[in-house]
């Protein structure tokens, strides 16, 4: 394989959980509610996939049990900060804390055992195309899937009477009440789904990508898609373009490396975070309040 | 100003906080948070079967039961209280710092350097490194403190980006430039020099920055207990709008909240290579930033509070190390705990009102 197919299908493999919890946080932030804990979400997904597909033998009944576990976690940051009030960013740090903490706890058995991992499926027809093959069709399922829900969740939050909800919640939960809407039901519903997507992320490392279990898996993963959602100024399919560039960065290290090359890619690691950051700026001079209104009372006062 | 923006601007004139050791019945509530947290944490240890109470002995005797535990929990504090310290000050003026661990990164960076490559004499390391960690810490935070007071970027977005650059920051320079050339192949810098490492005030391992976070706690109070600019802090942090109109000069405030509070989260990061570490290497901060700012939180963002945030989370990180030896669980089965005090803390304070539905 060539060096940029190599990197670029590595670049798909390795943004595949990122992009899983990105998307999810998009769904998230678009109902105003910043979830820290992401990373915690990642976690518990991982670690139940891995234990459910350790015990009945399924790395898809795995999927399921992920799904499962990442929206529960998130469903606690949901009361916590939709029916408590509590602040946002204390209880996503806690949650992700909690994930830490459960993950060894739960996992700690499984940490030498096998599993069957999920496998990778060749799309006859398309995976023999030159680079294209390789790089988009020899994956496994959660991969595949990952792609048709960007574009299906950018259609939902842009196109949809659904999406017109959620994003007026986000804007203002005080005017969605005002025209009927149920503000915290909404945000219940977004913030679950959100965690629910990343548990997904956190089954696609231990179940495909990784196919082991170890403590702290994610290793800062969560964080990753936080800052990914705010570079991608909370549109799915830029959150799509950014993780498949953190990908990128992955793959890139990764090849460096195989091939004796011992450069520190130091600049691509940095270029999504200082990218975010000049993006930011740009928005900020033209005065322009990229954030769904209801996020900006999180970031302000020290409540 | 449409009906929206002046929901916001409501919403965000938060009535003033009651913070921990304030209200009256805050240290009872508080004792009851913990005692929920407690019994969650002991159903979770039983559904592995797991004996909760032989588990809370063996963290108790390790952490708080002995005297080198006692010792081992201060030595948590210097990191934690730091931190914490470095998200309450910008706090005082309204400020979101979410970027310790990035300052704590390159504050101890910058004591490296300044260790290694000074060219310095033994008794002037230390200083060296003292100011280094200072300025490292608070440079970084400066660049969060110059986009928001310039380009009106959001420090908590800004601040916590930050310190994912600051980590593969410190990665590149100990995988590559500043890897031992005479160690095995580990991203590891060399040792430091006797000389540069803080001298110790109780046991093997206590150093003297635990000073620091009393002294940063004491002034922390004074200051904005006694002085005009402690004062002028609060106004900022209460009405930024009204601060400017009396004529304080709230960007001014504003900036130097966020550098102080990076130059101290930047001691934390010198105090851990120079007192633990004696070196610089990936990983160096398990989370301290992230812990301190929960315990600021946890504190109400006042030094008597954080205090003992700082005592409660260092105990129970103390008794999470003791865990892997006495039972074989792992260390960071504590993080429950952890976790589990703050969620019960979070849902018991009302913090503001909901629209509900």
């Amino acid at each position: 394989m060539s060096f940029v197919t190599a990197v670029s299908a590595g670049a798909v493999r390795a943004g595949t959980s990122v992009m899983y919890a990105s998307l999810g946080e998009v769904i998230a932030q678009r109902a105003g509610i910043t979830n820290l804990g992401v990373e915690g979400c990642m976690l518990a997904g991982a670690c139940a996939a891995y234990i459910v597909a350790a015990e009945t033998g399924s790395p898809y009944l795995g999927i399921i049990a992920a799904f499962a576990a990442g929206g529960l976690f998130a469903m606690l940051h949901a009361f916590l900060v939709v029916t408590r009030g509590a602040n946002q960013l204390a209880s996503g740090l806690a949650l992700m804390f909690l994930g830490l903490g459960m993950t060894a706890f739960f996992g700690r058995p499984y940490v030498k055992v096998q599993i069957t991992p999920l496998r990778d499926y060749a799309i006859p027809g398309l995976s023999d195309l030159p680079y294209l093959g390789s790089v988009l069709f020899h994956h496994d399922v959660l991969t595949y899937a990952v792609f048709p829900l960007a574009g299906l969740l950018w259609w939902f939050v842009f196109r949809s009477r659904w999406g017109v909800m959620l994003r007026a919640v986000g804007e203002s939960t005080e005017s969605a009440f005002a025209v009927g809407l149920h503000p915290a039901r909404i945000q219940y519903a977004a913030v679950t789904f959100g965690g629910a997507l990343a548990g997904l992320g956190g089954a696609q490392i231990s179940l495909a990508y990784a196919a082991t279990w170890v403590e702290n898996l994610t290793q800062g993963r969560g964080f990753i898609a936080v800052a990914l959602v705010i570079f991608a100024m909370w549109n799915p399919l830029r959150a799509m373009v950014g993780a498949l560039l953190f990908g990128g960065a992955v793959a890139l290290q990764l090849q460096l490396q195989a091939r004796g090359v011992g450069v520190s890619p130091l600049l691509l690691d940095m270029t999504p975070y200082l990218l975010t950051i000049v993006v930011l700026l740009v928005w900020a001079q033209r005065g322009r309040d990229a954030f769904p209104a209801g996020l900006t009372k999180v970031f302000r006062g020290t409540g | 100003m449409t009906v929206a923006t002046q929901a916001r601007a409501r919403l965000r004139g938060q009535p003033p906080r009651s913070g921990w050791l304030v209200g009256r019945g805050a240290v009872l509530r508080f004792g009851m948070a913990v005692t929920v947290a407690m019994v969650a944490f002991g159903l979770v240890l039983l559904s592995e079967s797991t004996n909760p109470l032989g588990t809370l002995r063996v963290m108790w005797d390790a952490s708080v039961g002995t005297e080198f535990g006692r010792t081992e929990v201060l030595v948590k504090v210097i990191p934690f209280g730091l931190c914490a310290l470095a998200v309450a000050v910008p706090a005082r003026v309204g400020l979101i710092n979410v970027g310790g661990e990035g300052q704590f990164y390159v504050g101890a960076w910058a004591a490296a350097g300044a260790v290694l490559y000074s060219g310095l004499p033994g008794w002037a390391l230390l200083p060296a490194a003292f100011v280094a960690g200072a300025t490292g810490g608070g440079a970084w935070a400066a660049l969060v403190a110059v986009l928001r007071v310039k380009g009106k970027v959001n420090e908590a977005v800004s601040s916590l980006l930050l310190n994912f650059v600051a980590i593969q920051f410190v990665n590149y320079f100990v995988y590559g430039p500043w890897k031992d050339p005479r160690g095995p192949n580990w991203p590891f810098s060399p040792k430091f020099p006797d000389a540069a490492m803080l001298p110790t005030v109780y046991g093997d391992r206590l150093s003297i920055a635990i000073a620091f976070v009393a002294v940063g706690l004491v002034a922390m109070f004074l200051v904005l207990r006694y002085t005009r600019i402690g004062y002028h802090a609060r106004v900022v942090g209460g009405n930024a709008v009204a601060a400017e109109r009396s004529g304080i000069p709230v960007g001014r405030y504003l900036f130097w909240a966020l550098v102080s509070g990076g130059a101290i989260a930047g001691l934390a990061g010198m105090a851990e290579v120079t007192g633990i570490q004696g070196r610089l290497r990936p990983g160096i901060s398990v989370n301290y930033g992230y812990i301190g700012f929960l315990a600021a939180w946890l504190g109400g963002h006042r030094p008597l509070g954080i205090l003992f945030a700082c005592l409660l989370f260092g105990a129970i990180s103390v008794g999470g190390d003791s865990l892997q030896l006495a039972l074989g669980l792992p260390g960071s089965t504590v993080n429950i705990l952890m976790a589990l005090i703050l969620f019960a803390v979070l849902a018991g304070r009302k913090n503001r009102t909901q629209v509900r539905a």
